[in-house]
Protein backbone atom coordinates (compact mmCIF):
# COMPACT_ATOMS: atom_id res chain seq x y z
CA UNK A 1 0.00 0.00 0.00
CA UNK A 2 1.62 3.22 -1.12
CA UNK A 3 0.97 6.78 -0.07
CA UNK A 4 -1.32 7.42 -3.03
CA UNK A 5 -3.65 4.58 -1.97
CA UNK A 6 -4.34 6.56 1.18
CA UNK A 7 -5.65 9.44 -0.93
CA UNK A 8 -9.08 7.92 -0.52
CA UNK A 9 -10.30 9.24 2.85
CA UNK A 10 -12.53 6.21 3.43
CA UNK A 11 -9.60 3.85 2.98
CA UNK A 12 -7.50 6.06 5.26
CA UNK A 13 -10.19 5.98 7.94
CA UNK A 14 -10.47 2.19 7.70
CA UNK A 15 -6.72 1.68 7.94
CA UNK A 16 -6.19 4.08 10.84
CA UNK A 17 -9.12 2.57 12.72
CA UNK A 18 -7.22 -0.71 12.67
CA UNK A 19 -3.78 0.77 13.44
CA UNK A 20 -4.69 3.33 16.10
CA UNK A 21 -5.41 0.98 19.06
CA UNK A 22 -2.03 -0.73 18.56
CA UNK A 23 -0.25 2.61 18.33
CA UNK A 24 -1.97 3.92 21.43
CA UNK A 25 -1.11 0.72 23.31
CA UNK A 26 2.55 0.91 22.28
CA UNK A 27 2.66 4.57 23.31
CA UNK A 28 1.23 3.83 26.76
CA UNK A 29 3.63 0.94 27.36
CA UNK A 30 6.72 2.86 26.18
CA UNK A 31 5.81 5.98 28.16
CA UNK A 32 5.14 3.87 31.26
CA UNK A 33 8.53 2.15 31.01
CA UNK A 34 10.23 5.46 30.19
CA UNK A 35 8.61 7.29 33.11
CA UNK A 36 9.44 4.44 35.49
CA UNK A 37 13.06 4.41 34.35
CA UNK A 38 13.38 8.19 34.55
CA UNK A 39 11.87 8.23 38.02
CA UNK A 40 14.48 5.74 39.17
CA UNK A 41 17.38 7.34 37.31
CA UNK A 42 20.09 8.57 39.69
CA UNK A 43 20.20 12.23 40.69
CA UNK A 44 22.78 14.40 39.01
CA UNK A 45 25.68 15.39 41.27
CA UNK A 46 25.17 19.07 40.42
CA UNK A 47 21.51 19.45 39.57
CA UNK A 48 20.03 16.97 42.01
CA UNK A 49 16.53 15.74 41.29
CA UNK A 50 15.75 18.55 38.85
CA UNK A 51 17.61 16.64 36.17
CA UNK A 52 14.48 14.51 35.82
CA UNK A 53 12.68 17.38 34.12
CA UNK A 54 15.04 16.68 31.22
CA UNK A 55 13.29 13.39 30.45
CA UNK A 56 10.09 15.32 29.66
CA UNK A 57 11.72 18.46 28.34
CA UNK A 58 14.08 17.06 25.73
CA UNK A 59 11.50 14.90 23.89
CA UNK A 60 9.11 17.85 23.79
CA UNK A 61 11.77 20.18 22.44
CA UNK A 62 12.78 17.61 19.87
CA UNK A 63 9.20 17.07 18.74
CA UNK A 64 8.55 20.79 18.49
CA UNK A 65 10.98 20.87 15.56
CA UNK A 66 10.03 17.44 14.23
CA UNK A 67 6.38 18.47 13.88
CA UNK A 68 7.34 21.50 11.79
CA UNK A 69 9.27 19.09 9.56
CA UNK A 70 6.18 16.89 9.22
CA UNK A 71 4.10 19.95 8.36
CA UNK A 72 6.65 21.02 5.74
CA UNK A 73 6.48 17.62 4.03
CA UNK A 74 2.69 17.79 4.18
CA UNK A 75 2.84 21.29 2.64
CA UNK A 76 4.94 19.95 -0.22
CA UNK A 77 2.24 17.33 -0.58
CA UNK A 78 -0.38 20.06 -0.82
CA UNK A 79 1.45 22.29 -3.30
CA UNK A 80 3.41 19.82 -5.43
CA UNK A 81 1.65 16.46 -5.40
CA UNK A 82 -1.84 17.75 -4.56
CA UNK A 83 -2.34 14.84 -2.21
CA UNK A 84 -5.90 15.18 -0.89
CA UNK A 85 -4.98 14.30 2.69
CA UNK A 86 -1.84 16.46 2.87
CA UNK A 87 -3.65 19.58 4.01
CA UNK A 88 -5.57 17.52 6.57
CA UNK A 89 -2.23 16.29 7.90
CA UNK A 90 -0.78 19.82 7.99
CA UNK A 91 -3.81 21.25 9.73
CA UNK A 92 -3.99 18.46 12.31
CA UNK A 93 -0.28 18.73 13.13
CA UNK A 94 -0.21 22.46 13.94
CA UNK A 95 -2.00 22.45 17.34
CA UNK A 96 -0.11 19.32 18.41
CA UNK A 97 3.21 20.93 17.50
CA UNK A 98 2.22 24.10 19.34
CA UNK A 99 1.40 22.04 22.45
CA UNK A 100 4.76 20.25 22.35
CA UNK A 101 6.54 23.59 21.94
CA UNK A 102 4.58 25.08 24.83
CA UNK A 103 5.42 22.10 27.05
CA UNK A 104 9.09 22.42 26.12
CA UNK A 105 9.03 26.10 27.12
CA UNK A 106 7.09 25.36 30.32
CA UNK A 107 9.32 22.51 31.50
CA UNK A 108 12.38 24.53 30.50
CA UNK A 109 11.35 27.47 32.65
CA UNK A 110 10.41 25.17 35.56
CA UNK A 111 13.92 23.73 35.31
CA UNK A 112 15.42 27.20 34.97
CA UNK A 113 13.89 28.47 38.22
CA UNK A 114 16.04 26.36 40.60
CA UNK A 115 19.02 26.17 38.22
CA UNK A 116 19.36 29.73 36.90
CA UNK A 117 17.31 31.47 39.59
CA UNK A 118 14.80 32.81 37.09
CA UNK A 119 11.84 31.50 35.14
CA UNK A 120 12.81 33.26 31.98
CA UNK A 121 16.22 34.01 30.56
CA UNK A 122 16.77 35.59 27.13
CA UNK A 123 18.95 32.64 26.30
CA UNK A 124 19.41 31.87 22.61
CA UNK A 125 17.70 28.49 22.71
CA UNK A 126 14.77 29.67 24.79
CA UNK A 127 14.27 32.67 22.54
CA UNK A 128 14.30 30.70 19.32
CA UNK A 129 11.86 28.14 20.75
CA UNK A 130 9.61 31.03 21.78
CA UNK A 131 9.70 32.37 18.22
CA UNK A 132 8.86 28.88 16.95
CA UNK A 133 5.88 28.87 19.33
CA UNK A 134 4.76 32.26 17.96
CA UNK A 135 4.96 30.92 14.42
CA UNK A 136 2.85 27.87 15.35
CA UNK A 137 0.23 30.17 16.85
CA UNK A 138 0.25 32.39 13.75
CA UNK A 139 -0.22 29.34 11.55
CA UNK A 140 -3.15 28.14 13.68
CA UNK A 141 -4.69 31.62 13.49
CA UNK A 142 -4.36 31.47 9.70
CA UNK A 143 -6.14 28.11 9.58
CA UNK A 144 -8.98 29.51 11.64
CA UNK A 145 -9.23 32.82 9.79
CA UNK A 146 -10.47 31.34 6.51
CA UNK A 147 -13.72 29.46 5.93
CA UNK A 148 -12.72 27.54 2.83
CA UNK A 149 -10.33 24.75 3.93
CA UNK A 150 -8.59 24.30 0.56
CA UNK A 151 -7.88 28.02 0.24
CA UNK A 152 -6.47 28.13 3.78
CA UNK A 153 -4.47 24.96 3.04
CA UNK A 154 -2.49 26.51 0.18
CA UNK A 155 -1.79 29.72 2.07
CA UNK A 156 -0.70 27.77 5.13
CA UNK A 157 1.48 25.53 2.96
CA UNK A 158 3.35 28.52 1.52
CA UNK A 159 3.83 29.95 4.99
CA UNK A 160 4.99 26.61 6.43
CA UNK A 161 7.63 26.22 3.72
CA UNK A 162 8.84 29.80 4.15
CA UNK A 163 9.04 29.07 7.87
CA UNK A 164 11.06 25.93 7.19
CA UNK A 165 13.61 28.03 5.30
CA UNK A 166 13.56 30.81 7.86
CA UNK A 167 13.68 28.81 11.08
CA UNK A 168 17.40 27.90 10.76
CA UNK A 169 18.17 31.53 9.88
CA UNK A 170 16.24 32.75 12.92
CA UNK A 171 18.00 30.19 15.11
CA UNK A 172 21.41 31.30 13.83
CA UNK A 173 20.71 35.01 14.22
CA UNK A 174 19.33 34.57 17.72
CA UNK A 175 22.54 32.73 18.63
CA UNK A 176 24.51 35.68 17.29
CA UNK A 177 22.29 38.20 19.10
CA UNK A 178 22.69 36.35 22.37
CA UNK A 179 26.48 36.13 22.25
CA UNK A 180 26.50 39.84 21.43
CA UNK A 181 24.32 40.86 24.34
CA UNK A 182 25.50 38.63 27.12
CA UNK A 183 28.51 36.38 27.63
CA UNK A 184 27.96 32.67 28.08
CA UNK A 185 26.78 32.73 31.66
CA UNK A 186 24.22 30.05 31.15
CA UNK A 187 24.90 26.52 32.19
CA UNK A 188 24.29 23.99 29.49
CA UNK A 189 23.78 20.26 29.66
CA UNK A 190 26.71 18.29 28.32
CA UNK A 191 24.72 16.55 25.60
CA UNK A 192 27.35 14.25 24.21
CA UNK A 193 28.76 13.11 27.55
CA UNK A 194 25.46 11.86 28.88
CA UNK A 195 25.81 8.88 31.19
CA UNK A 196 24.17 5.61 30.19
CA UNK A 197 21.83 5.71 33.19
CA UNK A 198 20.36 8.91 31.75
CA UNK A 199 20.63 8.05 28.08
CA UNK A 200 18.44 4.92 28.09
CA UNK A 201 15.40 6.49 29.79
CA UNK A 202 15.81 9.58 27.61
CA UNK A 203 15.80 7.52 24.42
CA UNK A 204 12.78 5.53 25.66
CA UNK A 205 10.94 8.77 26.40
CA UNK A 206 11.90 10.22 23.02
CA UNK A 207 10.52 7.18 21.17
CA UNK A 208 7.45 7.16 23.41
CA UNK A 209 6.72 10.83 22.75
CA UNK A 210 7.22 10.35 19.01
CA UNK A 211 4.70 7.50 19.07
CA UNK A 212 2.40 9.75 21.10
CA UNK A 213 2.67 12.35 18.36
CA UNK A 214 1.90 9.80 15.63
CA UNK A 215 -1.11 8.54 17.58
CA UNK A 216 -2.47 12.02 18.28
CA UNK A 217 -1.79 13.11 14.73
CA UNK A 218 -3.64 10.20 13.14
CA UNK A 219 -6.55 10.68 15.54
CA UNK A 220 -6.66 14.41 14.79
CA UNK A 221 -6.59 13.68 11.05
CA UNK A 222 -9.54 11.31 11.47
CA UNK A 223 -11.43 14.00 13.35
CA UNK A 224 -10.62 16.58 10.69
CA UNK A 225 -11.85 14.30 7.89
CA UNK A 226 -15.07 13.59 9.78
CA UNK A 227 -15.47 17.30 10.56
CA UNK A 228 -15.15 18.13 6.85
CA UNK A 229 -17.72 15.47 5.97
CA UNK A 230 -20.14 16.91 8.49
CA UNK A 231 -19.49 20.36 7.07
CA UNK A 232 -20.16 19.31 3.48
CA UNK A 233 -23.27 17.38 4.54
CA UNK A 234 -24.55 20.47 6.32
CA UNK A 235 -23.85 22.63 3.28
CA UNK A 236 -25.61 20.12 1.04
CA UNK A 237 -28.59 20.14 3.32
CA UNK A 238 -28.65 23.92 3.47
CA UNK A 239 -28.46 24.24 -0.29
CA UNK A 240 -31.15 21.59 -0.67
CA UNK A 241 -33.48 23.49 1.64
CA UNK A 242 -32.80 26.74 -0.17
CA UNK A 243 -33.15 25.08 -3.57
CA UNK A 244 -36.38 23.23 -2.81
CA UNK A 245 -38.04 26.30 -1.35
CA UNK A 246 -37.07 28.21 -4.47
CA UNK A 247 -37.81 25.79 -7.27
CA UNK A 248 -40.01 23.18 -5.67
CA UNK A 249 -39.58 19.58 -4.69
CA UNK A 250 -39.18 18.26 -8.24
CA UNK A 251 -35.48 18.96 -8.61
CA UNK A 252 -34.52 17.67 -5.18
CA UNK A 253 -33.16 14.40 -6.52
CA UNK A 254 -30.92 16.12 -9.07
CA UNK A 255 -29.56 18.58 -6.55
CA UNK A 256 -28.59 15.81 -4.16
CA UNK A 257 -26.59 14.01 -6.82
CA UNK A 258 -24.62 17.13 -7.83
CA UNK A 259 -23.98 17.99 -4.20
CA UNK A 260 -22.49 14.57 -3.56
CA UNK A 261 -19.95 15.04 -6.35
CA UNK B 1 11.96 43.90 -19.74
CA UNK B 2 9.81 46.79 -20.93
CA UNK B 3 6.81 45.15 -19.30
CA UNK B 4 8.61 45.02 -15.97
CA UNK B 5 9.84 48.61 -16.16
CA UNK B 6 6.34 49.72 -17.13
CA UNK B 7 4.98 47.86 -14.09
CA UNK B 8 7.55 49.52 -11.83
CA UNK B 9 6.82 52.98 -13.24
CA UNK B 10 3.07 52.47 -12.90
CA UNK B 11 3.34 51.29 -9.27
CA UNK B 12 5.60 54.18 -8.27
CA UNK B 13 3.28 56.67 -9.95
CA UNK B 14 0.24 55.25 -8.15
CA UNK B 15 2.08 55.24 -4.84
CA UNK B 16 3.13 58.86 -5.22
CA UNK B 17 -0.14 60.22 -6.54
CA UNK B 18 -2.88 58.39 -4.67
CA UNK B 19 -3.37 59.56 -1.13
CA UNK B 20 0.27 60.49 -0.60
CA UNK B 21 1.15 56.81 -0.21
CA UNK B 22 4.89 57.23 0.24
CA UNK B 23 4.65 60.16 2.62
CA UNK B 24 2.20 58.37 4.91
CA UNK B 25 4.95 55.85 5.68
CA UNK B 26 7.40 58.63 6.56
CA UNK B 27 4.74 60.32 8.68
CA UNK B 28 4.13 57.05 10.54
CA UNK B 29 7.88 56.62 11.04
CA UNK B 30 8.13 60.18 12.43
CA UNK B 31 5.17 59.57 14.76
CA UNK B 32 6.67 56.35 16.16
CA UNK B 33 9.99 58.09 16.80
CA UNK B 34 8.27 61.08 18.43
CA UNK B 35 6.28 58.74 20.69
CA UNK B 36 9.44 57.09 22.04
CA UNK B 37 10.69 59.97 24.25
CA UNK B 38 7.26 60.05 25.90
CA UNK B 39 7.63 56.37 26.74
CA UNK B 40 11.25 56.30 27.95
CA UNK B 41 11.62 59.91 29.14
CA UNK B 42 13.42 62.90 27.59
CA UNK B 43 16.86 61.74 28.70
CA UNK B 44 19.18 62.56 25.78
CA UNK B 45 21.91 60.11 26.78
CA UNK B 46 19.42 57.25 27.03
CA UNK B 47 17.79 58.27 23.73
CA UNK B 48 21.09 58.30 21.90
CA UNK B 49 21.85 54.86 23.28
CA UNK B 50 18.46 53.50 22.21
CA UNK B 51 18.43 55.54 19.00
CA UNK B 52 19.44 52.88 16.47
CA UNK B 53 16.98 50.39 17.97
CA UNK B 54 14.14 52.94 17.89
CA UNK B 55 14.90 53.91 14.29
CA UNK B 56 15.05 50.28 13.23
CA UNK B 57 11.77 49.38 14.96
CA UNK B 58 10.08 52.41 13.41
CA UNK B 59 11.33 51.56 9.94
CA UNK B 60 10.32 47.90 10.39
CA UNK B 61 6.77 48.79 11.37
CA UNK B 62 6.46 51.53 8.76
CA UNK B 63 7.59 49.31 5.90
CA UNK B 64 5.54 46.28 6.97
CA UNK B 65 2.30 48.11 7.71
CA UNK B 66 2.22 49.75 4.30
CA UNK B 67 2.79 46.39 2.61
CA UNK B 68 -0.48 44.53 3.05
CA UNK B 69 -2.07 46.64 0.29
CA UNK B 70 0.70 45.67 -2.19
CA UNK B 71 -1.48 43.24 -4.18
CA UNK B 72 -4.86 44.13 -2.68
CA UNK B 73 -5.52 47.24 -4.78
CA UNK B 74 -4.51 45.41 -7.97
CA UNK B 75 -6.76 42.53 -7.01
CA UNK B 76 -9.73 44.84 -6.49
CA UNK B 77 -9.47 46.59 -9.85
CA UNK B 78 -8.63 43.40 -11.74
CA UNK B 79 -5.13 44.28 -12.90
CA UNK B 80 -3.68 41.48 -10.77
CA UNK B 81 -5.49 38.97 -12.99
CA UNK B 82 -3.90 40.59 -16.05
CA UNK B 83 -0.47 40.37 -14.40
CA UNK B 84 -1.08 36.72 -13.52
CA UNK B 85 -2.13 35.84 -17.06
CA UNK B 86 0.56 37.82 -18.88
CA UNK B 87 3.59 36.19 -20.47
CA UNK B 88 5.95 37.76 -17.96
CA UNK B 89 6.75 35.19 -15.25
CA UNK B 90 4.71 35.91 -12.15
CA UNK B 91 7.82 35.69 -9.96
CA UNK B 92 9.47 38.53 -11.90
CA UNK B 93 6.30 40.59 -11.82
CA UNK B 94 6.11 40.13 -8.03
CA UNK B 95 9.76 41.16 -7.69
CA UNK B 96 9.09 44.25 -9.83
CA UNK B 97 6.13 45.23 -7.70
CA UNK B 98 8.14 44.81 -4.51
CA UNK B 99 11.01 46.83 -5.98
CA UNK B 100 8.58 49.62 -6.89
CA UNK B 101 7.14 49.53 -3.39
CA UNK B 102 10.60 49.74 -1.89
CA UNK B 103 11.50 52.71 -4.13
CA UNK B 104 8.28 54.51 -3.27
CA UNK B 105 7.95 53.64 0.44
CA UNK B 106 11.32 52.33 1.63
CA UNK B 107 13.70 54.92 0.23
CA UNK B 108 11.81 57.90 1.74
CA UNK B 109 12.25 56.28 5.17
CA UNK B 110 16.01 56.20 4.67
CA UNK B 111 16.03 59.80 3.46
CA UNK B 112 14.11 60.79 6.58
CA UNK B 113 16.51 58.96 8.92
CA UNK B 114 19.03 61.85 9.38
CA UNK B 115 16.26 64.22 10.52
CA UNK B 116 14.91 61.66 12.96
CA UNK B 117 18.47 60.97 14.13
CA UNK B 118 18.67 64.61 15.21
CA UNK B 119 15.56 64.17 17.35
CA UNK B 120 17.16 61.16 19.04
CA UNK B 121 20.49 62.92 19.70
CA UNK B 122 22.48 60.68 17.34
CA UNK B 123 25.76 62.07 16.01
CA UNK B 124 26.86 62.03 12.36
CA UNK B 125 28.56 58.64 12.47
CA UNK B 126 25.64 56.95 14.22
CA UNK B 127 23.08 58.46 11.84
CA UNK B 128 25.16 57.42 8.86
CA UNK B 129 25.50 53.89 10.21
CA UNK B 130 21.77 53.55 10.81
CA UNK B 131 20.95 54.97 7.37
CA UNK B 132 23.42 52.60 5.72
CA UNK B 133 22.08 49.53 7.56
CA UNK B 134 18.52 50.59 6.71
CA UNK B 135 19.55 50.90 3.06
CA UNK B 136 20.92 47.36 3.16
CA UNK B 137 18.15 45.87 5.34
CA UNK B 138 14.84 47.38 4.22
CA UNK B 139 14.83 45.43 0.91
CA UNK B 140 14.79 42.27 3.03
CA UNK B 141 11.79 43.61 4.97
CA UNK B 142 9.92 44.49 1.78
CA UNK B 143 10.62 41.19 0.06
CA UNK B 144 9.71 39.13 3.15
CA UNK B 145 6.64 41.22 3.77
CA UNK B 146 5.57 40.59 0.20
CA UNK B 147 4.84 36.98 1.20
CA UNK B 148 2.36 38.31 3.73
CA UNK B 149 0.87 40.60 1.08
CA UNK B 150 0.38 37.62 -1.23
CA UNK B 151 -1.34 35.68 1.54
CA UNK B 152 -3.49 38.72 2.37
CA UNK B 153 -4.89 38.73 -1.17
CA UNK B 154 -5.60 35.02 -1.33
CA UNK B 155 -7.22 35.00 2.11
CA UNK B 156 -9.17 38.25 1.61
CA UNK B 157 -7.78 39.40 4.89
CA UNK B 158 -5.08 41.74 6.03
CA UNK B 159 -4.23 43.66 9.13
CA UNK B 160 -3.11 42.07 12.36
CA UNK B 161 -3.09 38.46 11.15
CA UNK B 162 -0.56 39.34 8.43
CA UNK B 163 1.58 41.27 10.92
CA UNK B 164 1.58 38.27 13.27
CA UNK B 165 2.61 35.97 10.42
CA UNK B 166 5.33 38.17 8.94
CA UNK B 167 6.92 39.89 11.94
CA UNK B 168 8.65 36.71 13.28
CA UNK B 169 10.23 36.26 9.84
CA UNK B 170 11.81 39.71 10.09
CA UNK B 171 13.59 39.02 13.39
CA UNK B 172 16.96 38.16 11.74
CA UNK B 173 16.95 41.45 9.79
CA UNK B 174 16.24 43.39 12.98
CA UNK B 175 18.98 41.59 14.89
CA UNK B 176 21.68 42.17 12.30
CA UNK B 177 20.55 45.69 11.42
CA UNK B 178 20.74 46.85 15.02
CA UNK B 179 23.95 44.85 15.61
CA UNK B 180 25.68 46.50 12.65
CA UNK B 181 24.60 50.00 13.73
CA UNK B 182 25.72 49.38 17.30
CA UNK B 183 29.01 47.98 16.05
CA UNK B 184 29.69 51.16 14.08
CA UNK B 185 28.77 53.40 17.03
CA UNK B 186 30.17 51.76 20.14
CA UNK B 187 32.00 48.66 18.99
CA UNK B 188 33.63 46.37 20.07
CA UNK B 189 32.50 44.26 17.14
CA UNK B 190 33.64 45.04 13.62
CA UNK B 191 31.02 46.66 11.42
CA UNK B 192 31.75 44.36 8.50
CA UNK B 193 30.56 41.01 9.85
CA UNK B 194 26.96 41.86 10.82
CA UNK B 195 26.64 44.22 7.87
CA UNK B 196 27.58 41.57 5.33
CA UNK B 197 25.19 39.10 6.95
CA UNK B 198 22.50 41.78 6.68
CA UNK B 199 23.27 42.11 2.96
CA UNK B 200 23.14 38.31 2.65
CA UNK B 201 19.70 38.26 4.31
CA UNK B 202 18.51 40.86 1.80
CA UNK B 203 19.83 38.79 -1.11
CA UNK B 204 18.21 35.59 0.20
CA UNK B 205 14.85 37.29 0.64
CA UNK B 206 15.24 38.75 -2.86
CA UNK B 207 15.14 35.16 -4.13
CA UNK B 208 12.72 33.52 -1.69
CA UNK B 209 10.16 36.33 -1.45
CA UNK B 210 9.05 36.53 -5.10
CA UNK B 211 8.81 32.74 -5.39
CA UNK B 212 6.71 32.40 -2.23
CA UNK B 213 4.47 35.34 -3.12
CA UNK B 214 4.00 34.05 -6.68
CA UNK B 215 3.21 30.57 -5.34
CA UNK B 216 0.58 31.89 -2.98
CA UNK B 217 -0.95 34.06 -5.73
CA UNK B 218 -0.94 31.24 -8.27
CA UNK B 219 -2.47 28.70 -5.91
CA UNK B 220 -4.74 31.10 -4.13
CA UNK B 221 -6.46 33.11 -6.87
CA UNK B 222 -9.33 31.34 -8.50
Amino acid sequence: MSLIDLANPTRFLALTARVLPWLAGATVILLAIGLYQSAYAPDDYQQGATVKIMFIHVPNAWLSMFVWGVMSIASLGTLVWRHPLADVAAKAAAPIGASFTFLALLTGSLWGRPMWGTYWEWDARLTSVLILFLMYLGLMALWRAVDDPSRAARAAAVLTLVGAINLPIIKFSVDWWNTLHQPASVMRMGGSTLDKSFLIPLLLMAIGFTLLFVTLHLAAMRNEILRRRVRSLQMMQASRVAFSSEVGAGSRQENASTGAA
Amino acid sequence: MTALSALIRRDIRIALRVGGGALIGVLFFLTVVVLMPFAVGPDLALLSRLGPAILWLGALLASLLTLDRLFMADHEDGSLDLITMSRTPLELACAAKALAHWLAAGLPLIVATPVLGLLLNLDMVATGAVALTLLAGTPALTFTGMIGAGLAVTLHRGGLLMAVLVLPLSIPVLIFGVAASQAAIVGPMTFGAPFSILCALSLVSLVVGPFAAAASLRHGLD
